[in-house]
């Protein structure tokens, strides 16, 4: 039997497939253009499922009821856009601190502000890194195509559960409203892949939820089952009980990096696209790979050898890479719907300045002979 | 023998950082009491707080526990209590915290009346952060960001709540332990929404500038602003408004539950009944 299927759907609506496939129990949301139709699809399909979905009386609301069923145990989603991202901020960086592992998929428009609710862009990247304030290590991945918005959502649950902390699935307007075939996995292969977050088994009394090596997450076992814990926004000790101790607390945010840094090879994930050959280094990510993808093919009839470097997961960055891909391209052209969000990374981590830039933010997707004629104009 | 209060406490983690003679020490005990007497498995318990004094409410007690950013307790609670129906959820929040902040979060959950007791720890003032006016203030009062006297129009949350949904309102005060129990163990016996308006003081931030810096005062001037339901309705319209009856305020045992409304939901998806219309929610006769 084939572990996959063809499905014509909506990117939107793989998302919500994806996460009743992936386990997910419980989503609590609240209507934003132009993500909604997670919120309708995943009503349906969850209380067919066995579980609940909640339309919450604002976005906090939608991501606390989140949070609030995932420290229960459930695994739990909320959907939003760019201001709705900004509205649940203070509750990511809880589920961040509190290590509640959560999935959030932002379908993203034009910004700042209501900016165009309806048009697409990709002005969320840089939110992302870092939506709440303090110090902590967002997982963010960015789906380039139809399937990825169900592969990649599957993926962010058993990150989610790995990592014991929100991750981000970044889709953009055009995937997230394109409707069309895709390839996907079953939904037998989604659930025999699931990993659920880990557990402790032994005498409750011995039970320290946040007592764990220095690069791990914190072991939160379901409620209701006689290990009894606190979860707090405060810095915490090992019971989850806040503490100001100086030693505890360094500890603490200094672990909630090392389990993300020490384990990246568990979360990269990358495309390479027409690179062995390649001359020209094009790097993007989400709806602007399409657009590269098909000026490549035209440029490279023209005798012009360019090739794509895709993240996929774009936080943690892949910075290794980068940077290898730096030493090997002179020519390197960054692509992004924003002013340039994730030049800034590439930047940082290829340590070069000179990469050229295609940057659109009128609320219109890239066209194939934008790329063409950029590649033109700069190299 | 004496209560043991232990067996529902962190007592590793005591003392509490509520200042001596604080009446949510009271409240907590009541409240144990409450669980104990309704025999309720801390296990199968879930209590979530927010933030200020109250906020640390949660942390103290030997069950599933959590604490919440500002104002927004009941959104987490009403997630917990959604997942997982059959667990008693309870939420501990102040004046500031569930009528300012997170003051839509009280709507929508007394509105849905969802299963979920909310205790409202009203002392009149933002404590925690030392005396800034809070919706429940009363005008006139010194507070720290209004300090020739505040002018802002007070909030009664029970009527709020009432007005909102909740199909359980009720108010008493510190002074009152037995009777808070009372209140507290009727509300989480009560299916719906439950609002208990837990009225205490905070001789520390809100007594010591309006000439009642001691706990004793404090209390004796909540007594002087809170009557018996019972006397309050026999009073005259116009006197009505200066006093805050104590009691339980409504009970409607028969409006629907979120959770059950829900399972409404659930059944309709599987085919185990038709689509939800108008006449599923006519109050029979």
């Amino acid at each position: 039997m084939s572990d996959t299927r063809e499905v014509i759907s909506s990117g939107n609506d793989l998302a919500a497939m994806a996460a009743v496939d992936a386990g997910c129990r419980f989503f609590g949301g609240y209507p934003i253009t132009p993500s909604s139709e997670v919120m309708h699809t995943i009503s349906d399909l969850l209380p067919r499922a066995g579980g609940a979905a909640i339309q919450m009386e604002d976005e906090i609301g939608g991501i606390a009821a989140a949070i609030g069923a995932a420290m229960s145990g459930v695994r739990s989603m909320t959907a939003t856009s760019g201001p709705g991202i900004s509205l649940k901020a203070e509750n990511l960086g809880l589920a961040q601190m509190a290590e509640v592992p959560l999935v959030v998929v932002n379908v993203m428009r034009g910004g700042p502000s209501t900016g165009l609710p309806t048009r697409v862009a990709q002005g969320d990247v840089a939110q992302a890194k870092n939506p709440s304030h303090g110090d902590y290590k967002s997982i963010t991945l960015c789906a380039g195509n139809l399937a990825e918005c169900y592969t990649e959502t599957v993926r962010a649950f058993n990150l989610a559960d790995r990592f014991m902390q929100p991750v981000i699935v970044l889709l953009d307007e055009t995937i997230g409203h394109m409707h069309a075939k895709a390839v996907i996995p079953t939904a037998e292969a989604v659930k025999a892949g699931i990993k659920p977050r880990r557990t402790f088994d032994g005498d409750p009394k011995d039970y320290r939820p946040y007592d764990v090596p220095q690069d791990e997450p914190a072991i939160l076992n379901p409620m209701f089952k006689g290990y009894r814990y606190h979860f707090t926004g405060l810095h915490h000790d090992a019971d989850g009980f806040p503490t100001e101790e100086k030693e505890t607390c360094r500890k603490l945010i200094d672990r909630l990096f090392r389990k993300v840094d020490e384990h990246r090879d568990e979360i990269e994930s990358n495309e390479e696209y027409m690179l062995d050959d390649a001359d020209i280094l094009l790097i993007g990510y989400g709806s602007a790979s399409l657009a590269i993808k098909e000026a490549i093919g035209r440029l490279r009839a023209e005798g012009i050898k360019a090739g794509m470097f895709r993240p996929i997961t774009l936080w943690p960055s892949p910075e290794e890479r980068l940077y290898e891909l730096g030493q090997k391209f002179d020519k390197v052209l960054s692509i992004e719907l924003n002013q340039g969000q994730y030049l800034e990374e590439i930047q940082r981590a290829m340590g070069r300045k000179d990469i050229q830039k295609l940057t659109k933010t009128n609320g219109r997707p890239f066209s194939p002979q934008d790329i063409i004629d950029k590649v033109k104009e700069v190299f | 023998m004496a209560f043991n209060y232990d067996e529902y406490l962190r007592t590793n983690k005591m003392p509490t950082l509520w200042c001596w003679g604080c009446g949510d020490g009271v409240i907590l005990k009541a409240f144990i009491r409450a669980i104990d007497k309704l025999g309720i498995d801390k296990n199968d318990l879930c209590v979530v707080s927010g933030i200020g004094c109250s906020g640390r409410f949660s942390s103290y007690i030997d069950a599933n526990t959590i604490h919440t950013t500002h104002g927004r307790t009941v959104a987490f609670a009403t997630g917990v209590k959604l997942a997982n129906p059959d667990k008693t959820v309870v939420c501990v929040a102040g004046d500031g915290d569930a009528l300012a902040i997170g003051g839509n979060h009280t709507i929508h959950g007394c509105r849905r009346n969802i299963d979920i007791t909310l205790i409202l720890i009203n002392n009149f003032i933002y404590g925690l952060t030392n005396s800034q006016t809070s919706p429940t203030t009363p005008r006139g009062f010194w507070t720290v960001s209004q300090k020739v006297g505040n002018i802002d129009p007070t909030f009664d949350g029970c009527k709020l709540a009432e007005a909102a949904g909740a199909s359980f309102v009720a108010r008493e005060k510190v002074s009152e332990p037995k009777k808070l129990e009372k209140v507290i163990r009727e509300a989480i016996a009560h299916k719906g929404f439950s609002f208990v308006e837990a009225v205490s003081n905070c001789h520390i931030n809100l007594g010591r500038k309006n000439k009642m810096g001691t706990a004793m005062e404090n209390l004796d001037w909540i007594d002087s602003i809170t009557m018996p339901k019972k006397k309050w309705d026999a009073l005259p319209d116009e006197e009505k408004a200066n006093y805050l009856p104590t009691g339980i305020l409504k009970q409607d045992k028969d409006a629907l539950e979120y959770c059950e409304a829900y399972q409404m939901v659930k059944d309709a998806h599987q085919g185990k009944r038709g689509k939800i219309t108008p006449e599923d929610f006519k109050k029979k006769d």
